[in-house]
């Protein structure tokens, strides 16, 4: 592994699911922005899941067959990226699926600690800020509980963000509750979900904002699919598209045009 | 109180029809969140302090044996008797034994949350006359309910329901005007007032034991619980046997977390130290003086993994805190314990299986932690018990299941991007943009648009194809 001052940080991109599936411009934006901020990119074959879903339903047996398999298929990297602070906090807890003093202990926690949500890695890593996009509008930011409370991320994504002049940050009340998904949750609850959601669109409708941000496409979708079904006219994207310049496509639950 | 652990998700349908409860928890909500931020803006070491109180309850939860035997000790040197109860039946026959011998007729109750989870008040109720001195849980028992917060007991209550309780209660009348929440105050007071000078035995909880000198630390904001340990003859004080501190340097730092935490202030309006029963040269004071201490599951929670739960001061922040609490309210829960704290210890007190819906119904957004003055992993602890309902095959069938059969897809790459990508084109071609329903996905689009992804494959499909062509990402 090489250190954080080598020139071109070799990272391996953890796509995450739900990017892989719905929204597979967040990977190709997450690429871009890393490429340009001087990594060698690649997107390790045999990556699936990050094995949250099986985790947080108490499967762990499962859930460590998982995680040895990113382990092995993020070996040799400097750094595991991810546009998504739900899953990097997942494989920062996969020391705890494995005994002390294991072999794949030791693996989990050295893959841990080169673990990082994209936009942290950028800004805390790396100390970049990306070029101005030129993207211009009213913006509120989501910050999902799981980048906030486990990683530590809320300045981040403002700092990059703020790299856009004619973007104009607007935060809305009650920017640390919980939108409601909580992966399962929204399916297993999806009445108290959906009043969850309810409180996080009313709060954003409150800002004025024509764009919502965040950094996790669980929640967005989640906040995106309420507020199509409640009619509120807001565009709902996952900050690396603005990030990487590649916010000119519809946005999560647009038609594509 | 009524104890109904199962049927969560029907009485969290009726908490969020029900629009009296939501006008109440959304006043409710804002109130404790930014009371307790300001008060916490105001000691920059609160978070020392935090540190502080995790460190005593684990010393003290470390060498419980020790303090318990100091405390009994000082206890009886004071003059008062120690009573220990296994569990819920013992703790209210200890209790109702104490006033059948006190040839009691009246009680006069402060709020203790160790009395609910034994069922106390049932238990006295058929056999003397009992009534609630904290305002709050007069009220609940006014409209024969189980409290909804364990600070802020009918918090679920509006000021018309409160209204129309004591019109019918205090003047056997009913549609009367809407009164201010001073008259109710004051009509509330009066009626107390009859009843604490009545009264031969006063009943309370205890937030505190301390070892070293054998006295009951109790924190109000109403003065009801300093009425209600005084004037009666006897008083009796029930609590967890988590609740001692070594001495009162402990309990002051823990006195500084619990009033901050739960209600945003720097100290209760009232804070009483009981040491011992009224001696010889005292003009007031109660002749005996009891403390009944409930195990109930708290030494087995001592040797398994969620000994660090022993460490909650029932302060309430947690729930203040957590969205879901704020969705559907206290009842919603089941049991005496609501919110995260409850997601915890219905299942260790009660039994997981019949409180399986509690550990789930939680995001993991982790706020509560946060939040906890004693730094309890809240969200731990609340998916650890995740792994036990899986283990132990509480956690539904389909859901088992379903989610063994994923993990077999996402163990096999090529496999997975296969079925992934064809599940893709299929949902692709579903609509454009969202749809409001689709297949399978009903709970979703129960109040939520589906987002759909687009039609050119799935990342790991198009990146391949690129990779293939030579295309840069």
């Amino acid at each position: 592994m090489t250190d954080a001052a080598s020139p071109t940080p070799r990272v391996g991109l953890f796509v995450t699911c739900l990017v892989d599936f719905f929204r597979p411009r967040v990977g190709f934006a997450s690429v871009r922005l890393l490429e340009s901020a001087g990594c060698d990119v690649e997107v390790p074959a045999g990556q699936t899941c990050c094995g949250q879903p099986a985790y947080n339903t108490g499967d762990l047996s499962d859930t460590r067959d998982i995680a040895r398999r990113v382990i092995e298929a993020f070996a040799g990297y400097d750094y595991l990226v991810a546009p998504s602070g739900s899953c990097v906090g997942q494989i920062r807890q996969y020391p705890t699926l494995f005994d002390e003093g294991s072999e794949w202990r030791r693996r989990a926690d050295e893959l841990a600690g080169r673990s990082y949500e994209i936009m942290a890695f950028i800004n805390d890593v790396l100390g970049i800020t990306p070029p101005e996009q030129g993207f211009t509008g009213r913006v509120t930011y989501h910050d999902s509980c799981s980048g906030l409370r486990q990683l530590g991320i809320r300045e981040q994504p403002r700092r990059l963000l703020g790299g856009n002049a004619g973007l104009e940050m607007v935060e809305m009340d009650e920017r640390d509750t919980c939108c409601g998904f909580g992966g399962t949750f929204c399916v297993k609850y999806p009445d108290i979900s959906t009043r969850m959601v309810d409180q996080k669109a009313e709060s954003i409708e409150r800002t004025g904002a024509e764009t919502l941000l965040g950094g996790d496409l669980g929640c967005l979708m989640n906040i995106a699919g309420r507020m199509h079904r409640r009619g509120q006219p807001v565009k709902v994207r996952h900050a690396v598209e603005v990030l990487a310049g590649m916010a000119d496509e519809p946005a999560i639950g647009e038609e594509e045009q | 109180m009524a104890v109904s652990e199962a049927d969560f998700r029907a009485r969290a349908r009726k908490a969020l029809d029900d629009d009296n409860l939501q006008a109440a928890l959304a006043q409710a909500k804002g109130g404790f969140v930014d009371k307790r931020a300001d008060a916490i803006l105001d000691l920059p070491a609160f978070e020392q302090l935090r540190e502080r109180g995790r460190q005593i309850k684990d010393h003290t939860l470390e060498y419980l044996d020790t303090y318990l035997d100091e405390f009994e000790q000082n206890l009886n040197s004071a003059g008062g008797q120690l009573h220990y109860a296994a569990d819920a039946e013992s703790a209210r026959e200890a209790v109702l034994r104490i006033c059948r011998e006190a040839h009691a007729r009246q009680i006069i109750k402060a709020k203790t949350m160790a009395g609910e989870e034994v069922g106390l008040n049932e238990a006295l109720e058929a056999e003397f006359e009992t009534v609630e001195s904290d305002l709050g849980e007069y009220i609940i028992q006014l409209a024969k309910e189980p409290p909804s917060h364990i600070i802020a007991p009918a918090v679920h209550k509006t000021r018309g329901e409160i209204t129309e309780l004591f019109d019918t209660h205090h003047h056997g009348r009913s549609g009367g005007p809407l009164r201010e929440t001073p008259d109710l105050v004051n009509e509330a007071r009066g009626v107390l007032r009859e009843k604490f000078l009545g009264a031969d035995i006063g009943i309370s909880g205890a937030n505190f034991l301390v070892a070293d000198t054998g006295t009951i630390t109790l924190v109000t904001n109403e003065g009801n619980a300093d009425l209600s340990t005084s004037l009666p003859r006897v008083h009796i004080a029930i609590a967890g046997v988590e609740k001692l501190v070594p001495s009162m340097q402990e309990a002051s730092s823990m006195l500084r977390l619990l009033a901050r935490s739960a209600t945003g202030q720097q100290i209760t309006a009232y804070t009483t130290f009981i040491t011992g029963a009224r001696r010889e040269d005292e003009l007031d004071g109660p002749e005996e003086l009891h403390v009944v201490l409930i195990d109930n599951g708290r030494s087995r929670m001592l040797g398994n993994d969620y000994r660090e739960m022993l460490r909650c001061i029932r302060c309430g922040a947690c729930m203040n805190h957590c969205p879901v609490y704020s969705a559907i309210g206290g009842h919603a829960y089941g049991w005496v314990y609501p919110g995260p704290m409850g997601a915890v210890l219905t299942p260790m007190f009660r039994g997981l299986d019949k409180s399986s819906d509690l550990p789930q119904a939680c995001t993991l957004n982790g706020r509560c932690q946060t939040v906890c003055p004693v730094k309890i992993r809240l969200p731990h602890l609340i998916r650890q018990l995740r792994d036990d309902a899986f283990e132990q095959q509480i956690t539904p069938a389909t859901t088992r299941w379903g989610i063994r059969g994923w993990a077999w897809l996402a163990r096999r790459p090529r496999l997975y991007t296969a079925v992934t990508g064809l599940a893709q084109r299929l949902m692709s071609r579903l609509g454009r943009g969202s749809v409001r329903r689709a297949p399978l996905a009903g709970a979703w689009t129960a109040g939520r648009d589906l987002p759909l992804p687009g039609r050119g494959g799935t990342f790991q499909q198009q990146w391949q194809a690129r990779q293939r062509s030579g295309q840069d990402g």
